[in-house]
C-alpha cells in the first residue's frame, strides 16, 4: 500500500517536474539562431544558387557540361584539387612525427610546445602569407641575407610567387592540426597493441604498419580531410604568396567578383566548390565508420613514458627543433622585419646597415600619398575593434541560446537535427559567405549593401560555429545536481549562481568571446568581398599595402601584420589558459 | 648451464621510484613458475624487461646461458598474453591468431593449420571468423592465449591473464588454463595477484613484495613455511604475535603474551610468532595449549571464523562448518599441535 501511494508520489512529481513553461522554451531557444541562419546563411547560398542557373538554359547537367568543357575553369579545378591533396599530404608526413612524439612520450617543454603550436591555427592567413614574406620573400631575411653576404644586386631566392610557397604556408597553417588530433587519439590508444606485437613477432617498425596506423586510421583521414578541406578553400595564402600564376576556385571567385563583376560565373563556381566539400564529407564519415573499431582507450598517465636513451632524446630534440622552428621562425621573422630598417625608400639605392626603428609604426597614423581616400591605418584598426566587438554581442546573443537548447536536452529531436545545421557555415568558404551577402542582402526588404552590420553579420556567420561549440560544453558540465548539492549544502539561490554557474558559464563566455574577438579581427575571405572603401579592416588595410609598391608600404604591411599576430596570439594563449573542454573539437 | 631463462640481479628505476630493486631466479624448461604480489611490486616491469619492452638499469638475463641484452622483442621467441588481452581490435578472431606466423612468413596451408590447432587447444574450433570485439571475456582470454602459443613461444609469460574476469570464471579457467600449459609443456612465468591461482597454477611460486623477491619455493612450501611477515600477510595469515627468543641453543623456547612454546630452528632475538588459522581443535580434552573468549564468530560458506581473545591477543581461526561453535563470551579451550600451527618468523624485514 505504501509503495503503490509512493510511486505514484513519485510519478506525479516525474510529471509536474518540467513546468510547461520550461518545455516552450526549449523551442523558442532554437528561434534566433535559426532565423539568423535562415536570413544569412540559406537564403545567401539560395540564391547564389538561383545566379548560378539564371545565367544557362537547360538546367544543372547542361550547366556542369558546358561548365566543365571550359579548359580555365577545369585547369583551377584541377590545380585547386591537387595543390590540397600535395598539401594534405606533405602536412601529414611533417605532422605525424610530431604527433607520435607528443602522444607517447613526456618531456620537458611540452606543455610550451603545445601552446606554441596552438598560435598557428588562428592566425590570420595574411598575417601567415606576410610571416612567409618576411622570411623567404624579396624583402625577407634569408634573401637579404643572402644579398648581404654574396655582395648580390637581386634577391637570389624565388620564394613568394611559387608553388613551394603555398605548400609550405599551408604545412605550416594546418600541422596543428594533425599534432593535436592524431597526437590526442594517439595519446590514448593502449600501448599493449604494439607490445603484443612486438612479442609476437613484429619489428616495430612492422607493428607500427600493422596495428598502429591500421588502428590510427580513422583519426588521420579526419584530420587530413580537414586540413584537405582548409587547403581546398585557402584563400590569403594563394592570393599573396601564389601570386597571379596560381588559381584556386576561392580565388577565382574572388576575381570573377572583384574584378570582372561577372557574379553569375563566381556564382557557380562557389556551388562547385560546395559540391566537392560536400562529397568529401559524405565521403569521409562513411569511410570513417567503416574505418573505426571500438578500442578502449586509455588514460595520458597510462601511455606516456619519458624519454630514457640518448639516441631517443637526440632524435626528439631535433623534432621538436624541427617542429618550433617551422612554427615559429616566419612568426619571429615577421616581429623582427617590422621594427628593423635595413632598406632604402627608393629601391635603387644599395641597402644600408640595419638599423632598429618604429617607422613602420609611426608610418601607420600619416598619410603619404596625400590621396582624398587615403584612411589611416590607425582607422583600420578602431574600424576592425569595432567590428569585432559587434560580432562577439552578435554571437553571443545568437550562440547562448542555441548551445543551451542544446546542453539542457542533447538527445531530443530538436537538437539532434539542428546541432549540424549550426556547424554548417564551418565547411563553407569565406568568399562564398561573401558573396552570397553580395548577392542577397542587396534588395529590400534586406538592403545592407550600406549598412555598417553587413561584415559584422559575415563574421558572426564564421564565428558562430567556434562559439557554440566553446559553449555547449560547459553548459552541458553544469548538471543539475552540482546546483542541488551546493544548495543541499546551504547556498542560497544567489549563491549558487555565484558559485557554480558563474565560474563555470563565465569561462566559457569569456573563451567564445574571444574567439568571435579574433575571428571577426583576422578575417579576410569574405571581407575582401564585401568591405566598403572607406571602412577597411586590418586584414584589408594589409593586403592594400602589399598589393603597393615601395618599402614604406611593405613596413606598414609588416608593422600591422605584427600589431594583428600579436592580437591573436594573446586571444590563443587566453584561450588555452580558460577553456574547460576541448574546445577544437568539430 | 641452466635449461631455460635466468635471471641475474635485475635493477629498474622510474624516476624515483624502484621497480626492481635486484631481482634473480631461473626458469626451467617446462616449468610454471609463479610471480606473487600486490600490486605495483614490480612484476609487471619484470614481465615487461624479460619480455624485452624495458631495458633493465642493471642486471642480465640469460637464455640457455646467452645474454638476450641485445635481442629485440620481436626475436627473442617469448609470449606475453596481457591481462586486458590485446586483442588486435582491427582483426577477427583468425587474424589475431595468425598474426606471428604470418610475420614469421610462414605458407599460408600451414599458418591455417596451425591456427586450427591451437584455436581446437583452447577450445575455441569455429571462432576463425568471428570480430574479436564481439566476444566474451572468457573467449576473449583464450583467444589471447591461442595467439600467444601459436609460434610455440619457448617462454610464455602471462600477466594477470584472469585478472579482468569475474570470480567463479577465474576459478573455472585456470584449471583450463593449467592443462593446456601441462599439455603443450609450456614453460611459463604466471603473474599474478591472487594466491588461489597461483597456488593451482604453479610449479614453483616467487612472492615479490616492492621491488624484491620476497620467497622462493613450491605451493605448499610457501604456505606451510612463509618466511617473512610480507609473506604471512600476503596469504592472509594475520594471526602474528611479537614475541622473544630464549633459553639455549639445542631446545629454544619462544617467550609471548599468550604463552611460551618451544620452537625448532636457529631463530635468536625478537620474532614474531605465526599461529595458524586452521587446523586447531576445540574444547577438546586433554592438555589445552591456550585459553581464551569468542569475542565473535561468522559463517563464511565452507568454514566459520572465530575470533577468540588470549590474553589480550585477538587471535583468528577458521573451522569446518559443520562444526558447532561457541556463543560469543564463552570460555573455550584451544587445542593443537604445535608443530603444525606454529612458526616463528624473523622480525627484521
Amino acid at each position: 500500500m505504501a509503495a503503490s501511494l509512493d510511486g505514484g508520489y513519485i510519478a506525479l512529481r516525474l510529471r509536474f517536474q518540467y513546468p510547461v513553461r520550461l518545455k516552450l522554451a526549449a523551442p523558442l531557444l532554437w528561434l534566433p539562431p535559426l532565423a539568423f541562419l535562415v536570413i544569412f546563411y540559406f537564403y545567401p547560398l539560395g540564391r547564389i544558387l538561383q545566379v548560378s542557373f539564371a545565367r544557362g538554359e537547360g538546367g544543372l547537367p547542361a550547366l556542369a557540361s558546358q561548365f566543365m568543357s571550359t579548359p580555365y575553369v577545369a585547369r583551377v579545378l584541377w590545380f585547386t584539387i591537387w595543390q590540397a591533396a600535395l598539401s594534405t599530404l606533405l602536412t601529414l608526413l611533417v605532422g605525424l612525427p610530431g604527433a607520435y612524439l607528443l602522444a607517447r612520450y613526456e618531456f620537458r617543454g611540452k606543455s610550451f610546445l603545445l601552446a606554441v603550436t596552438a598560435i598557428p591555427f588562428v592566425l590570420p592567413t595574411l598575417v601567415v602569407a606576410i610571416a612567409f614574406s618576411a622570411l623567404l620573400g624579396p624583402r625577407g631575411w634569408v634573401n637579404l641575407a643572402l644579398m648581404e653576404i654574396l655582395h648580390l644586386p637581386q634577391p637570389p631566392l624565388q620564394f613568394v610567387n611559387t608553388l613551394g610557397a603555398i605548400l609550405v604556408a599551408h604545412i605550416f597553417y594546418n600541422t596543428t592540426i594533425v599534432l593535436r588530433m592524431v597526437g590526442d587519439f594517439w595519446s590514448h590508444l593502449d600501448p599493449k597493441l604494439s607490445q603484443a606485437a612486438q612479442v609476437l613477432g613484429a619489428s616495430r617498425w612492422k607493428s607500427m604498419l600493422t596495428v598502429t596506423l591500421p588502428l590510427l586510421m580513422p583519426i588521420i583521414l579526419t584530420a587530413g580531410l580537414l586540413v584537405f578541406i582548409f587547403d581546398f578553400t585557402s584563400f590569403g595564402v594563394i592570393l599573396i604568396l601564389g601570386g597571379p600564376h596560381f588559381t584556386t576556385l576561392e580565388v577565382e571567385i574572388y576575381n570573377q567578383t572583384i574584378s570582372y563583376f561577372n557574379l553569375p560565373l563566381a556564382a557557380t563556381l562557389c556551388i562547385l566548390q560546395l559540391v566537392c566539400t560536400l562529397s568529401l564529407t559524405i565521403l569521409y564519415t562513411s569511410l570513417s565508420r567503416r574505418l573505426s573499431r571500438p578500442l578502449s582507450l586509455r588514460p595520458r598517465s597510462y601511455t606516456q613514458h619519458r624519454l630514457t636513451s640518448w639516441s631517443s632524446r637526440i632524435l626528439a630534440g631535433l623534432l621538436v627543433l624541427f617542429l618550433l622552428g617551422l612554427l615559429t621562425v616566419p612568426l619571429i621573422a615577421l616581429a623582427t622585419r617590422s621594427i628593423i630598417s635595413i632598406e632604402p625608400a627608393n629601391s635603387q639605392q644599395p641597402i644600408q646597415s640595419p638599423k632598429l626603428t618604429l617607422d613602420y609604426y609611426r608610418e601607420l597614423s600619416t598619410n603619404r600619398t596625400g590621396s582624398l581616400f587615403f584612411v589611416p591605418p590607425t582607422t583600420a584598426i578602431g574600424i576592425s575593434l569595432a567590428y569585432a566587438t559587434t560580432t562577439v554581442i552578435l554571437a553571443l546573443c545568437l550562440g547562448l541560446p542555441a548551445s543551451w537548447a542544446l546542453a539542457n536536452n542533447a538527445s531530443s529531436p530538436l537538437s539532434r537535427a539542428f546541432d549540424p545545421i549550426l556547424m554548417l557555415p564551418l565547411g563553407t568558404s569565406a568568399v562564398t559567405l561573401g558573396l552570397g551577402f553580395i548577392v542577397a542582402l542587396d534588395r529590400p526588404p534586406l538592403d545592407l549593401r550600406a549598412s555598417l552590420l553587413l561584415i559584422p553579420l559575415a563574421h558572426t556567420l564564421v564565428a558562430f560555429p567556434f562559439v557554440v561549440r566553446s559553449l555547449t560544453p560547459a553548459l552541458y558540465s553544469i548538471r543539475p545536481r552540482l546546483r542541488q548539492a551546493a544548495s543541499v549544502l546551504g547556498a542560497s539561490p544567489l549563491q549558487v549562481f555565484r558559485v557554480v554557474d558563474l565560474p563555470l558559464v563565465g569561462r566559457a563566455l569569456f573563451v567564445a568571446a574571444t574567439f568571435a574577438f579574433m575571428i571577426s579581427m583576422g578575417e579576410f575571405g569574405a571581407t575582401a568581398l564585401i568591405t566598403r572603401p572607406e571602412y577597411p579592416t586590418v586584414p584589408v588595410m594589409i593586403y592594400r599595402f602589399i598589393s603597393q609598391p615601395g618599402a614604406f608600404n611593405y613596413g606598414r604591411a609588416l608593422a600591422l601584420s605584427t600589431l594583428l599576430m600579436g592580437i591573436t596570439a594573446a586571444g590563443m594563449l587566453v584561450i588555452e589558459r580558460f577553456r574547460i573542454a576541448d574546445v577544437g573539437e568539430f | 648451464m641452466a635449461a631455460g631463462l635466468s635471471l641475474h640481479d635485475l635493477k629498474k628505476s622510474f624516476g624515483e621510484t624502484r621497480a626492481l630493486r635486484g631481482v634473480s631466479f631461473d626458469v626451467h624448461q617446462g616449468e610454471i613458475l609463479s610471480i606473487l604480489g600486490p600490486s605495483g611490486c614490480g612484476k609487471s616491469t619484470l614481465l615487461a624487461i624479460i619480455a624485452g619492452l624495458e631495458t633493465p638499469d642493471q642486471g642480465e638475463i640469460l637464455w640457455d646461458g646467452a645474454s638476450l641484452a641485445e635481442t629485440p622483442t620481436h626475436r627473442r621467441g617469448f609470449g606475453l598474453m596481457f591481462q586486458d588481452f590485446a586483442l588486435f581490435p582491427h582483426r577477427n578472431v583468425f587474424d589475431n591468431v595468425a598474426f606471428s606466423l604470418q610475420m614469421a612468413h610462414l605458407p599460408n596451408a600451414e599458418i591455417r593449420q596451425r591456427v586450427k590447432e591451437v584455436l581446437e587447444l583452447v577450445g575455441l574450433s569455429g571462432f576463425d571468423k568471428r570480430d574479436v570485439n564481439t566476444l566474451s571475456g572468457g573467449e576473449g582470454q583464450r583467444v589471447a592465449l591461442a595467439r600467444s602459443l601459436a609460434p610455440y613461444p619457448r617462454l610464455l609469460m602471462l600477466d594477470e591473464p584472469l585478472g579482468a574476469l569475474d570470480r567463479s570464471l577465474r576459478e573455472r579457467l585456470v584449471v583450463d588454463l593449467k592443462a593446456i600449459l601441462q599439455k603443450s609443456r609450456q614453460t611459463a612465468i604466471y603473474v599474478t595477484h591472487d594466491q588461489e591461482e597461483a597456488f593451482v597454477i604453479s610449479d614453483r611460486i616467487v612472492v615479490m613484495n616492492a621491488g624484491k623477491m620476497e620467497q622462493t619455493g613450491t605451493p605448499q612450501a610457501i604456505y606451510r613455511h612463509p618466511a617473512s611477515v610480507f609473506v604471512a600477510r600476503f596469504l592472509g595469515l594475520n594471526n602474528l604475535i611479537r614475541g622473544e627468543v630464549s633459553g639455549d641453543v639445542v631446545n629454544p623456547v619462544v617467550n609471548t603474551e599468550i604463552g611460551s612454546f618451544p620452537i625448532s630452528g636457529r631463530i635468536q632475538g625478537q620474532v614474531l610468532l605465526l599461529v595458524r588459522p586452521d587446523s586447531v581443535q576445540l574444547n577438546v580434552d586433554g592438555k589445552n595449549q591456550l585459553s581464551g573468549i569468542v569475542k565473535e564468530t561468522t559463517f563464511r560458506g565452507n568454514t566459520c571464523r572465530a575470533v577468540i581473545i588470549v590474553n589480550g591477543v585477538a587471535l583468528t581461526f577458521d573451522f569446518p562448518s559443520n562444526v558447532s561453535l561457541p556463543e560469543p563470551g564463552e570460555r573455550v579451550g584451544i587445542n593443537f599441535q604445535p608443530d603444525e600451527i606454529l612458526q616463528v618468523i624473523s622480525q627484521t624485514e
